[in-house]
């Protein structure tokens, strides 16, 4: 019988390394330390720039490191935009996004993974199929939609979508999960009597709560670092999220480019910290969405 | 597990038992099917529609049967854009899949065993960043590194005496596209990695050491232990990079609108620009419509093979 899988990142927990017997282990660490310098170089070039003086700029150009820290660009950026806005905007939808997202996908996955409900196949068909189509196919209708509703330029309107459209993904993930549940558990339940409702919300629910953060957390990231819908459905400036705000501001800058630096580094820092923060619970609920 | 699990539990746990109690069950999933059926379905829908229709996205749309359909058949720039979304697999899919499998074996078999978990997930870490920053912040920062006077690729290019490499790299046809792609790598990779890591996590070390033991080399047991033992993730890496080569459209648009010209165009780009530069929404539709079969047929594809996968292990 099988058993509910914690779901843990899983790296090698024994902490006993292997001796390292001449120079191959040191070779390999260093060519991985070469691609890693790869892989962070923009990152790099926009956070020396984003501190780097005007003068020092067009003295040195973009690879030098600056001599002096300069936080004038990053600080007029931040006020340019209202970025403290447009990060309350942000928390604010993807946090509302997550939460709805979590709540619709735990029911219908709780349906099919423990109820196993008839048909709970083309359910889940209907969703996985749902959820390859491109949003460009669904953006223009979405758009018209939400102006017949009068939700157009409401941060409604993104939570809704959104909240809505990553169901598909979590029912998915979530059913996967939950029909691992041990049967004996829940058939003991049933005898005593226990209904779907009350079965969920003493037995189900305890045991899944790390899996639904996991998921709320991948909810989270995605619904910030969206662009194209917020493009098209909020149009004033007031309502804008963080992503969208790099999307539009920074046309505006081609001239000066070191405070396009600073504005780059100003979008990262927010998904940077969120993710060095949930990085375990992110990866982890990579890793189940996909196979295991 | 997956969909597989949820399958083979069908015929395994039906029990009549159930029956009873199983009818309450349909109340929970109400919730989630209608709301995603009224918002996708009904958009879907909707597009689908005005595929058929003549728009220009105000006044009533006018009927004209499969006219968008027929005027693609012989629209030069529709077939470019699905050419280019077919050459962006590589991109998005093959070379990261490749590049991932490599890193990650690396990481699980050297890189954690000699030098521990720290180490390795400081390189998941920083490989996985560029899945992280949202799209327009990624535009920012490689279309700096790309531009032609100021960008730090020339100018190390220039430092170095290769001036002669040091191109328009999104302002030419040719380059605009490599360019494009070296992106799309760097985005990936991290993705890849992720999976695969987690996929060796699950074989079993006496096979490695047993190997060990007869004295294969790293790359032997690489190519007959670690790749056909990740086959169910090496399978579901390539079927979702490919739907989202297909679809590609946010790095398309942050970088270079499809162009110059049209030669970064791909069917999702060609159907925003439809809706919202031309006005001609039902055409604009009609791209989308096909772009959406066609990922369909592909999702479906993709259900039954990893069903497959499931029976067969």
């Amino acid at each position: 019988m099988s058993t509910v899988k914690p779901l843990r990142f899983p790296l090698r927990k024994k902490e006993i390394l292997q001796k390292r017997n001449g120079a191959a282990p040191w070779l390999v660490l260093g060519g991985m330390l070469a691609a890693v310098a790869l892989w962070l170089f923009p990152i790099y070039i926009a956070v020396i720039n984003a501190f780097k003086p005007e003068k020092e700029y067009v003295q040195g150009g973009v690879l030098t490191l600056p001599k002096h820290l300069e936080f004038t660009k990053i600080v007029k950026f931040w006020n340019d935009v209202d970025f403290s806005q447009k990060l309350f905007n942000s928390i604010k939808i993807s946090l509302s996004v997550s939460i709805i997202a979590v709540v619709l996908s735990f029911l219908t996955a709780y349906a099919i993974g423990i109820g196993r409900i008839k048909g709970r196949l083309s359910i889940l068909g209907f969703f996985m199929v749902a959820f390859t189509l491109p949003q460009e196919a669904l953006v223009y209708p979405m758009y018209k939609m939400a102006k017949q509703l009068n939700l157009y330029d409401t941060h409604l309107g993104l939570i809704i979508i959104f909240g809505v459209m990553n169901t598909g993904f979590g029912t998915y993930m979530l059913a996967s999960v939950l029909s691992t549940f041990p049967e004996e558990i829940l058939e003991s339940a049933r005898i005593d009597g226990a209904s779907p409702f009350k079965i969920m919300r003493s037995i189900v629910l305890p045991l899944v709560r790390p899996t639904l953060f996991v998921l709320a957390v991948m909810f989270f990231i995605y619904t910030w670092n969206e662009f194209l819908i917020p493009l098209v459905l909020l149009a004033s400036n007031e309502n804008q999220t963080v992503t969208l705000a790099m999307a539009v501001t920074t046309g505006q800058y081609t001239s000066d480019p070191t405070a396009r630096a600073a504005a780059a580094l100003v979008g990262i820092t927010p998904s940077v910290i969120f993710f060095l923060i949930f990085q375990r619970t992110l990866m982890r609920g990579i890793t189940v969405g996909s196979v295991k | 597990m997956s969909t597989t699990t949820v399958l083979k539990a069908k015929s395994a746990n039906y029990t009549p038992k159930l029956i009873g109690s199983n009818r309450a069950y349909y109340l929970f999933v109400l919730p989630g099917l209608i709301s995603f059926a009224l918002v996708a379905g009904g958009a879907f829908l909707y597009n689908l529609y005005l595929s058929f229709t003549k728009w220009p996205g105000y006044g009533k749309p006018e009927w004209i049967g499969f006219g968008n359909y027929a005027n693609l058949l012989k629209d030069q720039t529709f077939w470019a854009s699905f050419l280019h979304a077919f050459e962006f697999i590589l991109a998005m899919s093959l070379i990261p899949t490749f590049v991932g499998l490599l890193f990650a074996a690396i990481i699980y078999d050297f890189i954690s065993r000699y030098f521990g978990q720290r180490v390795s997930t400081f390189l998941r870490i920083s490989f996985y960043l560029p899945q992280i920053i949202a799209l327009p912040v990624t535009g920012i920062l490689w279309s700096w590194l790309l531009s032609p006077n100021i960008g730090a690729i020339n100018s190390i290019l220039r430092n170095v005496g290769l001036e002669k490499f040091a191109l328009n790299w999104l302002g030419q046809a040719g380059s605009a596209i490599f360019a494009l792609s070296v992106m799309m790598v760097w985005i990936q990779v991290g993705y890849t990695i992720i999976i695969f890591v987690a996929g060796m996590s699950r074989i079993d070390p006496s096979f490695d050491e047993a190997a060990q033991l007869d004295g294969a080399t790293w790359w032997q047991r690489f190519r007959v232990i670690t790749v056909p033992q990740v086959y169910p993730e090496l399978s579901i890496v390539l079927l979702t990079t490919t739907v989202a080569a297909l679809k590609v459209f946010g790095p398309v648009f942050v970088m270079t609108q499809g162009g110059p010209g049209n030669a970064t165009q791909v069917p999702a780009m060609y159907s925003y620009f439809n809706f919202f530069s031309t006005q001609k929404v039902g055409y604009g539709a009609a791209v989308a419509t096909v772009l959406a079969l066609l990922l369909t047929v592909l999702a479906i594809f993709l259900l039954r093979f990893q069903r497959k996968i499931g029976a067969s292990r």
